[in-house]
């Protein structure tokens, strides 16, 4: 047989799109979609599909792709995943389905992420990705849904087909969680988020924007006074750590989350068009080295600063964003500055930022877990010049429905205590995604939403035969 | 969406705004605030809540021409127009206690949202005592309203144009020096005021809160954008305040974090910064 190399996904130029909010990976065309499909072996014990955090079934819908039926393909990812154009562009597919696929052991891992991405932007243009069938006899019963990230959108759409009233209740103007306001527009363009809601609505799912549970109402509320006989808690990790260094006050310094706020939901890149500003430094120093670092440094260049660095206190293997995003940040001009741990930040008699202290680190012997941990070379304190610090080192769990919910049990970092099916500690509230279990991934929050919906549809099937 | 009932210049940079937003109005707590989004393109901007009606569904909010969000609000809205988005209500409530008594100090456009503080420590029985002030007598806001509510009233005006000439740190230095009973103090306006307010009652070791007005994106403890030190403590204003114990807030650092923008709100206006409106 004869061996094909797997398909590059094409993409603007680094030098061009280094300048644009544009999409940076343009996705394969039909023909080369049909090609890259072809390379599947099918295996009868298919590795990849436990790799895919919701099993979906791999080399079925890769088939279908050879085979050039779209509709087909579609529909068995469906089964599955409610956002394969979301996740086909920012699952770490190098650590899931593509790690585990037999053909990575010798050569090169079928595409199966690009090939995901092409299957639902091919059923998005030609109109046949309507989610599934519409909604099953009304079960007559209201379930809340907080948050609309990808756990909650997945959860409302899951129970929505299976024929209860359900009602989402997002503290921001626009829905759609990180996926709107935190991964930027050049890779993951927001027409697409907002597809999926509109979807979603299509099929009757409400979504009332501007609702802070905790304040607006309290989950207490929903379910005694307002009618919800379940709710579903999906609210992400939002509460950016800091490193608690001296000068983290200075102005120019961000926390991520409010840098790519600005830029992503506010539209700061089109300032004054757009009202909200951000502030754009000449040299930035982004600290930290997951996708979320990658995001914000990514965003820095776009926005025009000259030098954008990466400080990470690990190697560059250890990196914990996607490959593919370390990859497309270095070709458009991110200077990777590993091993190196800031200790202070320096800033003029105005209270601007000016550089960045740093302290040299070396990796150890691996440890029992098998990590290398850092170690500070000592004496090694040095300045980085720098008039901007993006700290993205993290977030914890939000407070504000913990705290307004007696006897909601939450661990010690404050996530709530759910299990594999989301139920928590109180009957009838369910929670799932980043706010569970820390922040993690799109596909596992949706696949936790997708789960929570079958808990709450046989809590309320076994509830509705006592009553 | 969020209709203007009614529109009110109060003085001269200065309106009141009645909208309808059922439930804040139903929620709300002295103390809380909004955030507006004006359109869709617009910033998101905390105002607090200066008033509300629970049975009728409705807020007030008390909005001064700062930039160029505050003078689009103002200028390009009139009643029966609607605000895009407003979102709440968000904060920590005043602490509200029967504490003896408490002393409200309000300055500038500080004193509508002092109001509703002042009214409920009265109706818990407090022996309210209010200083309101504003650099002219034009500036000063909501005098009658606060006089319905309080033990005591006290106007100060910079300039000597009404009531007590001075600032309203003044009368409450004598009161402390006079070793009169004050239990609390609550303080609301400019920052230098507050950071005066806190210096004045802190020989005196009189709890004093103030609440401050950060710049801010959600609301929701998300962004970190809203961060204070307080106490040496970074704290998050919109979920931890908005009000703190004044006597460990770092006011020099408040009052350069608000400067951050301050160049792209230069352009925003179109001065580039040359004339005196952002001063
Ligand atoms: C910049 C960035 C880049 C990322 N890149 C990747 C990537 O490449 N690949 C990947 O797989 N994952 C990535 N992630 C992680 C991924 O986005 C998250 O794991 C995922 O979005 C979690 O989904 P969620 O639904 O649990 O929460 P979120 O997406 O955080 O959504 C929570 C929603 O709840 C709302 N909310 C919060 N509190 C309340 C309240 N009290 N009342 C009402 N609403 C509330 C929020 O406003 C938000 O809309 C990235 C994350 C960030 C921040
Ligand atoms: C909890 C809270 C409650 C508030 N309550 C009220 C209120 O009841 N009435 C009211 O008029 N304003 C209130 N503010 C302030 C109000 O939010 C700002 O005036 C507004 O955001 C300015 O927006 P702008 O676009 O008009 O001005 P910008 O163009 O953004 O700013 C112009 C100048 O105003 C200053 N500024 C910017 N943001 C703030 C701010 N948040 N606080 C103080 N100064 C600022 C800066 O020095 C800036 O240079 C409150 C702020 C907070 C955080
Ligand atoms: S959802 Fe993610 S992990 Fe699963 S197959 Fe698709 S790209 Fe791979
Ligand atoms: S492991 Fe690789 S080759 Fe085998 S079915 Fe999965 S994608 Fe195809
Ligand atoms: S305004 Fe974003 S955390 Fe407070």
């Amino acid at each position: 047989m004869l061996k094909v190399n797997r398909h590059v996904m094409p993409e603007q130029p680094a030098e061009v799109r280094r300048h644009n909010f544009e999409e940076v990976a343009l996705g394969f065309d039909e023909d080369t979609a049909v090609e890259e499909a072809q390379r599947c072996l099918n295996c009868p014990k298919p590795r990849c599909v436990g790799g895919c955090p919701v099993n979906i079934y791999i080399p079925r819908f890769i088939h279908a792709v050879a085979e050039r039926d779209f509709q087909e393909a579609i529909r068995i990812i469906k089964e599955k995943s409610s956002l394969p154009a979301v996740c086909g562009r920012v699952c770490p597919q190098e650590k899931q389905c593509e790690g585990q696929c037999v053909l990575g052991i010798k050569g090169q891992s079928v595409a199966i992420g690009a090939l995901e991405r092409f299957v639902a932007d091919y059923a998005r243009e030609h109109g046949f990705d309507e989610t599934a069938q519409p909604p099953a006899e009304p079960k007559g019963k209201k379930v809340a849904i907080i948050g609309s990230g990808p756990t909650g959108l997945s959860c409302a759409g899951a129970l929505r087909q299976k024929g209860y009233e359900v009602t989402i209740f997002e503290a921001f103007h626009i829905p759609g969680g990180v996926l709107m306001y935190g991964i930027p527009q050049f890779r993951l363009p927001k027409e697409i988020v907002q597809h999926e809601i509109d979807g979603l609505k299509k099929m009757g799912v409400h979504i009332e924007t501007n609702m802070v549970i905790g304040r607006t109402f309290t989950i207490d509320e929903l379910l005694h006074e307002e009618g919800y006989a379940a709710v579903y808690i999906g609210t992400g990790a939002g509460l950016p750590h800091f490193m608690h260094i001296e000068g983290e006050d200075l102005n120019g310094v961000y926390a991520a989350n409010e840098f790519l706020t600005r830029v992503n939901l506010m539209k700061a890149y089109t300032f004054p068009q757009a009202a909200t500003p951000v502030y754009a430094g000449k040299k930035v120093a982004v600290v930290g080295g997951g996708n979320v670092a990658m995001d914000a440094a990514r965003t820095a260049l776009r926005l025009g600063s000259e030098k954008v660095y990466i400080v990470y206190r690990r190697g560059e293997d250890e990196l914990p964003a996607r490959k593919e995003e370390v990859a497309h940040a270095k070709a458009e001009g991110v200077e990777f500055y590993v091993l190196n741990n800031p200790v202070r930040i320096l800033g003029n008699d105005k209270g601007w930022v000016t550089g960045l202290e740093c302290v040299k680190m070396e990796l150890g012997e691996p440890d029992a877990s098998g990590r290398r941990s850092p170690h500070v070379l000592e004496g090694s304190n040095h300045i980085l010049p720098v008039d901007e610090v993006v700290m993205s080192i993290g977030q914890g769990a939000n407070p504000l429905i913990s705290d307004t919910t007696p006897h909601l049990e939450i661990n010690r970092k404050g996530n709530i205590v759910a299990t594999e099916d989301g139920a928590t500690s109180i009957p009838g509230v369910f929670a799932g995604g980043d706010i569970v279990t820390g922040a993690a991934t799109v596909i596992s929050a949706m696949g936790a939403g997708k789960r929570a919906a079958e808990a709450i549809d046989a809590y309320l099937t076994k509830e509705g035969a006592h009553a | 969406m969020a209709k203007i009932l009614s529109k009110t210049q109060v003085s001269p940079a200065v309106y009141e705004l009645v909208v309808e937003a059922p439930l804040i109005a139903r929620k709300c707590h002295p103390g809380q605030f909004v955030i507006v989004l004006s359109d869709p393109e617009s910033e998101r901007v905390p105002f607090t809540i200066a008033d509300f009606d629970r049975e009728a569904g409705h807020i007030t909010m008390i909005i001064q021409e700062v930039g160029n969000t505050s003078r689009h609000i103002c200028e390009d809205f009139g009643v029966g127009d609607e605000l895009e988005n407003i979102v709440g209500p968000l904060g920590r409530p005043s602490e509200m206690k029967k504490f003896g008594t408490v002393v409200c100090v309000g300055g500038g456009i500080g004193v509508a949202p002092v109001y509703p503080i002042a009214r409920a420590y009265k109706e818990l029985g407090n022996k309210v005592i209010s200083i309101i002030g504003g650099r002219t007598k034009e500036l000063v806001l909501w005098e009658d309203k606060m006089r319905a509510v309080s033990d005591e009233l006290i106007v100060c005006t910079d300039d000597g144009s009404y009531g007590r000439k001075g600032f309203v740190t003044q009368p409450l230095q004598e009161m402390l020096e006079k070793g009169e009973q004050v239990d609390y103090v609550i303080t609301i306006g400019p920052v230098v005021m507050m950071r005066n307010v806190a210096r004045t009652t802190e020989p005196f070791h009189v709890y004093t809160a103030a609440s401050l007005n950060t710049i801010m994106v959600d609301g929701t403890g998300m962004c970190g954008g809203c961060r204070v030190l307080v106490g040496g403590e970074n704290k998050f204003a919109c979920v931890d305040g908005p009000e703190f114990d004044a006597h460990k807030v770092d006011f020099a650092n408040l009052m350069q974090r608000q400067q951050m923008y301050k160049t792209q709100e230069s352009i925003e206006w179109g001065c580039g910064g040359d004339c005196k409106c952002l001063k």
